[in-house]
């Protein structure tokens, strides 16, 4: 397609925050099945998708489940007799989850999920960090992380097209930075639902074996250790496969509606000298950091990862095969690990399996919700400058802005 | 679809078997008895979900399995919800016309006493609540059977299990039996039932109707556990025959909250009879044995009072 057909296409531009731009991506899929539970700062995607349905904006059944595990668990059976199932949760609902996240990718099934990211319990705290999307990295769900309420929107319309792509078939999480994203009002394009229906659309019933009194199949049952490990092994080849997916239907995305997605987004990298790399919405902030620096004269570029699992890693490796320090920013921890940064230690990893000796700077900020400003950021990168002047990565992660810390 | 004839005699019970032979249940398990007459009123047009627990695991054993209907498993404490999720989704696709809507496909959850009246009771009442087409079926064996006979809140008042152990300070439960049919009742669901394999044409109606109603029904079945209740093989029907003949097991069906009994019992036998022939009540002494009489007693009088009659008459030795 054309950049002249792109620009023909007649958009309809409105106001509206992540949670909406959720739950409108809901509609325009046409899901069939919605579980619904509130939680903060999830909850407008809940309200939205249960006043579409009151209206009849969207037919789709909604469960209005009494606990977060039966919401997982009712999407896992919904898409397992076929439907087009999604949810939505934060923090603790998704904690509540928790067994049933590796049941739905075990299984096979390919839900979609918006995860408002949220701190996680004890203290409470309602504000973000990706404390809860960080629990779930294990559970073989693919991750998309989100920067903008568009990206919300965009993604949640994509994440259909790969969970349910036949050499995929996992489920799908795409995270919003709780508030941040969420609460905040953006400009957001539409994609109509015929347009998302085309692009994202529904496979006839039985390309993949779901619940069927014609053809009754028996899922979920118990393996012993002669077969346990050999269903793992696909299931690891499943996931290890999806980028490439992703990366099909991001460029297709770009084609018909003229915002190409990639499994990561390289900025003013070229010449850079130091790179830094981030997720979500603090992405943004980076890229107004590295803005002012270049403006001053500084070297660096940065890195934001939209597909967190599986992990982009000969994608990451191409972008930063060039420079010469690399700083990563987590809003998360993995207690007691070696460096508590869980991106950190994916970049480490990638690098050292490769031979690839960089200067390495972890660290971890914003958690609970405590802002950073584009200021942090370039201290930040002072102080990845500082190592890369006297040579040496710390052995421990810093951990920035907390009080009565000096970094 | 189903049965749609009521079940009067033996003979109307259906002779064809949706549930297949060779799967690795206990010789004279109660449960297995349960499964196979639970899946005679089922066509094909009937989708299992069900918990884990000893059904589960000894009738999937990956590849094989003894299910010829649809059937999904996810875990232990979730098949209500995971029958809601299905139902819906049968729903939607059927209004969408993705199945042929004229197609009534029925939902049967599945789970053990475990599964129903401890971890998956949040689950259980949400799933009446919301009213989902659903037919939930507890196969009562009164313990956590597939983990090793541990008590569960079903487990009845002295009985031994491996966490109710016979001691010096404790003997056997020191709780009665947890009342879900009292549970479902007050979520005000249109069929709930009580059912037990030593009457199968009692228990083969019952599963009848509550697979025919149109929203939330619940059959709670009597299976007894050969293993867990240290019982003889051969004992299995001798005792859930007189689980009802003692009055410790009332055969209930409740059709939009009006209560009524199905085999009645004029003479009751004393509760002796049924606690001596289970290993699992060996412990206990005669007196024991008339506290729990007394127990039985104070039931059956709620229960004639709640009928209206004396559906289960006094002890007659
Ligand atoms: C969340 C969770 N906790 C514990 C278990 C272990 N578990 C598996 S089956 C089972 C007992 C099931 O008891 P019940 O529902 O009465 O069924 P039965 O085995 O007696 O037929 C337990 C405790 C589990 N699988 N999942
Ligand atoms: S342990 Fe009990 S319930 Fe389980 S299969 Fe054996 S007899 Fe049946
Ligand atoms: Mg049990």
């Amino acid at each position: 397609m054309s950049l002249a057909q792109v620009v023909e296409r007649k958009v309809e531009r409105i106001a509206a925050t992540g949670n909406h731009a959720a739950a409108y991506a809901t509609r325009e899929v046409d899901i069939d099945v919605a579980a619904i539970y509130p939680i903060t700062p999830q909850v407008q995607i809940a309200e939205k998708i249960a006043e579409m349905v009151a209206n009849g904006e969207l037919d789709a059944e909604i469960i209005p489940v009494e606990s977060e595990h039966s919401a997982m668990s009712a999407v896992v059976a919904a898409s397992a007799v076929g439907a087009r199932a999604f949810t939505a949760t934060s923090s603790q609902g998704l904690e509540l989850m928790h067994e049933i996240l590796y049941i739905a990718s075990s299984l096979r099934q390919p839900v979609v999920m918006a995860l408002a990211t949220r701190a996680l319990s004890a203290p409470i705290n309602i504000w973000n960090d990706y404390g809860d999307v960080i629990s779930m990295r294990d559970t073989g769900w693919i991750i998309l992380f989100s920067e903008t309420v568009q990206e919300v929107y965009d993604n949640i319309i994509q994440a259909y097209r790969i969970a349910e792509h036949p050499d995929v078939l996992l489920p799908v999480a795409v995270t919003l930075d709780g508030y941040i994203l969420s609460h905040t009002i953006e400009p957001l394009e539409l994609v109509t639902r015929e347009e998302a229906l085309k692009f994202a659309f529904k496979r006839p019933r039985g390309y993949r074996p779901v619940l069927d009194p014609d053809d009754p199949i028996t899922i979920g049952p118990l393996a012993a250790p002669n077969w346990y490990y050999e269903i793992k092994r696909q299931q690891i080849e499943a996931i290890r496969n999806a980028g490439r997916v992703v990366r099909e239907v991001g460029r297709e995305y770009g084609k018909i509606f003229g915002r190409t997605y990639d499994l990561l987004e390289p900025y003013m990298i070229d010449d850079a000298k130091i790179v830094i790399i981030s997720l979500g919405a603090t992405a943004s902030l980076v890229k107004a950091a590295v803005n002012r620096l270049r403006k001053q004269g500084e070297k660096v570029g940065m890195v934001k990862i939209r597909l967190y699992r599986p992990f982009p890693a000969e994608d990451l490796i191409k972008v930063i095969e060039d420079v010469d320090a690399v700083g990563v920013l987590d809003r998360a921890v993995v207690y007691g690990s070696p460096t508590e940064g869980p991106l950190f230690n994916d970049i480490a990893v990638t690098l050292a399996t490769r031979g690839i000796h960089k200067l390495l700077v972890s660290f971890v900020h914003g958690l609970g919700g405590r802002d950073i400003f584009v200021n942090d950021v370039i201290a930040m990168y002072k102080k990845i400058k500082r190592f890369a002047e006297e040579g040496r990565s710390p052995e421990k992660t810093v951990f920035f802005g907390v009080k009565g810390e000096e970094v | 679809m189903g049965v749609n004839k009521p079940i009067k005699v033996l003979w109307d019970i259906p002779r064809e078997e949706r549930f297949a032979p060779g799967h690795s249940m206990c010789q004279g398990c109660g449960a297995a008895i349960t499964m196979r007459h639970l899946a005679k009123i089922m066509d094909k047009n009937t989708i299992i979900a069900m918990g884990t627990g000893c059904v589960e695991v000894t009738t999937t054993l990956f590849p094989r399995t003894s299910w010829r209907n649809p059937w999904i498993h996810l875990a232990f404490e979730n098949t209500a919800a995971v029958a809601s999720g299905v139902e819906a989704a049968l729903k939607a696709l059927s209004r969408k016309k993705i199945i042929d809507d004229s197609r009534r496909i029925k939902v049967v959850a599945i789970a053990g006493d475990g599964g129903t009246f401890d971890i998956g009771l949040q689950s259980l009442s949400g799933m009446l609540e919301r009213r989902h087409n659903v037919m939930y079926v507890v196969y009562d064996n009164e313990a956590y059977m597939n983990t090793g006979i541990q008590r569960s809140s079903a487990t009845p008042y002295g009985a031994w299990t491996t966490t109710t152990p016979i001691g010096t300070k404790l003997r056997g439960k020191p709780q009665p039996k947890k009342d879900i049919i009292t549970i479902a009742l007050a979520h005000g669901i249109p069929y709930i039932a009580t059912a037990n394999i030593a009457y199968p044409v009692d228990m083969v109606e019952k599963f009848r109707k509550a697979y025919e109603v149109d929203g939330p029904s619940l059959v709670h079945v009597y299976s007894p556990c050969t293993p867990g209740w240290r019982i003889r093989n051969e004992h299995t029907i001798e005792v859930a025959r007189l689980a009802v003949q003692t009055g410790v097991w009332v055969q209930l069906e409740i059709i939009e909250g009006e209560p009524r009994v199905t085999i009645k019992v004029p003479r009751r036998k004393h509760v002796r009879h049924y606690l001596r022939i289970q290993g699992r009540f060996r412990h206990l002494t005669d007196s024991d044995i008339e506290t729990i009489q007394k127990m039985v007693d104070e039931y059956v009088e709620k229960i004639n009072k709640w009928v209206g009659e004396e559906a289960i008459g006094p002890v007659v030795e």
